[in-house]
């Protein structure tokens, strides 16, 4: 089964098994405008929870996104380096930054569902 | 939050802005539009293909009246204003006694009118005229016109959008000014503006603003274009960004903009700082402000520091982001002189790496002025 989890950061990590992948959202995008740049993490990079792992940049400013969960990279989304536009087109699908092995799937349990999420945009 | 913004001013197009779906920022204590739905890339693609349509009511709009405006205005800028033809529009630089920018501006000299119209920059605009009152007195007095708008009309169909509401500003050449009416509105017109394209300034009184920009946003080629587009359009242009690339430490000489001055103020040597000045244009200056291409695709954003093949520190960015023209990162920024020369190779340290550039010449993308035949 797989899952979307949300951080306050705007990120999202979908976890089908013990990977997940790792975007931002739609309310991102929206806030960021037209991206032009994605730096990407290195695959085999081991990540903290909450630790700055790709940057984002629009036309106005470069932005950090950190990762949603710690674990080691297994996949960096190549096609974002032609293409960086996808970001905006389509956040939550073919706009994803990179894929991780999860170190600690109970960290999961701390982050946003998709219902306390729109929730929490709804206040923003 | 809510306090900061309720003490930003509002142009008289706020509520236009508002209505067409704007994104609205604080900027230069205005409350203004960064974009609109649109989005900042498609937003500057069209103004480079059809026409866009900016406000800019918050600079600062003033009339300088006096036995002699122009003489009296040169005390203050290297410009050679005394020799501004009527009906013609110039650049000119506000300089502080070190020969620092206080500011930059445009000064117009219209057709049968003693007084000079000045456009200068919205976040030094009450400074500016303060200095000015205060360095002309007795000379020439200035007269801040805060209830008049200013909209700009950018891109190469510009003309004939504009055409169609004002007849005859199509026969204005670049940096040419007149009076005349838009949209049934008396307007002084000049063909000019910030993006590097073909375009003109509208400046209006505020009552009138909204009508006329409804009146030009019906028009098939125009849409509304916000700060962020503008400021994308004047990099790919070159165009200096006041408080960024040009400033009170930065003199005209190394910004790279002797022609901004006048050939007779040269001689005569009467404006702030001009010995230093016209030294510095004979001898040089230790750094220089360049054009930067990035090999790569990340942008380097303003206050990036620059570096040599060595890795020694050379300068550093003031002005730096994504050309959406180019499809790939441009800036400008001051580098040591002996790196100033154009193919240079250079690094630009974002984030712990060197990202590869070299200098290049400035515009990025050609102007499209109407120059006089």
């Amino acid at each position: 089964m797989n899952e979307t989890r949300f951080t306050d950061q705007h990120e999202w990590v979908r976890v089908d098994g013990g990977e997940g992948t790792v975007g931002i959202t739609r309310y991102a995008t929206e806030q960021l405008g037209d991206v032009v740049y994605v730096e990407l993490p290195k695959i085999g990079r081991s990540l903290a929870k909450g630790a700055e792992a790709a940057v984002v940049e629009s036309v106005k400013a470069a932005s950090e996104i950190y990762a949603p969960v710690g674990g080691s990279v297994t996949a960096a989304n190549e096609a974002l380096n032609d293409d960086p536009a996808k970001v905006n087109a389509d956040p939550e699908g073919e706009g994803w930054f990179f894929k991780l092995k999860l170190a600690n799937a109970a960290e999961l349990s701390a982050l946003m569902t998709a219902g306390q999420y729109a929730d929490y945009v709804k206040g923003l | 939050m809510a306090q900061t913004t309720s003490l930003l001013r509002k142009t008289p197009l706020h509520a236009l802005h508002v209505e067409l779906g704007a994104k609205m920022v604080p900027f230069a204590g205005y409350d203004m539009p960064v974009q609109y739905p649109t989005g900042i890339v498609k937003e500057h693609l069209h103004t480079r293909a059809k026409a866009g349509l900016f406000d800019t009511s918050h600079m600062g709009q003033a009339f300088l009246s006096g036995a002699d405006a122009a003489r009296a205005l040169e005390r203050v800028t290297p410009a050679d204003v005394a020799g501004l033809k009527e009906g013609m529009q110039r650049y000119g630089l506000l300089l502080n006694d070190e020969g620092g920018i206080k500011d930059d501006f445009m000064t117009t000299r219209l057709a049968g009118e003693s007084d000079l119209y000045l456009v200068v920059n919205a976040s030094m605009k009450e400074s500016d005229f303060a200095y000015i009152a205060e360095r002309l007195k007795g000379l020439a007095t200035i007269a801040p016109q805060p209830e008049r708008a200013l909209l700009a009309l950018q891109g190469p169909a510009a003309a004939a959008a504009l055409a169609r509401h004002a007849p005859g500003v199509e026969a204005l050449s670049f940096m040419k000014a007149v009076r005349t009416e838009v949209a049934g509105v008396p307007a002084i017109v000049s063909r000019t503006g910030y993006t590097g394209e073909d375009g003109f300034e509208i400046s209006i009184a505020a009552k009138h603003a909204e009508a006329v920009a409804r009146a030009l946003l019906k028009e098939p080629e125009v849409l509304p274009i916000g700060l962020g587009a503008r400021d994308s359009l004047r990099l790919e242009a070159g165009l200096c960004l006041y408080g960024h690339d040009i400033d009170e430490t930065t003199d005209p000489v190394e910004a790279s903009l002797v022609w901004a001055i006048g050939k007779r103020r040269k001689l005569e040597k009467d404006f702030p700082a001009a010995e230093k000045i016209v030294g510095e244009i004979v001898n040089g200056t230790a750094r220089k402000r360049v054009g930067i291409r990035l090999d790569g695709k990340a942008p380097a954003r303003d206050g990036t520091q620059i570096a040599d093949k060595s890795g020694r520190v050379i300068g550093r960015i003031t002005s730096g982001g994504f050309a959406p023209s180019l499809n790939a990162p441009v800036a400008m920024g001051y580098v040591e002189t002996a790196f100033a020369a154009d193919g240079t190779e250079i690094g630009l340290l974002v984030r712990g790496k060197a990202l590869p550039a070299r200098v290049a010449p400035m515009p990025f993308v050609p102007h499209g002025y109407k120059r006089a035949k």
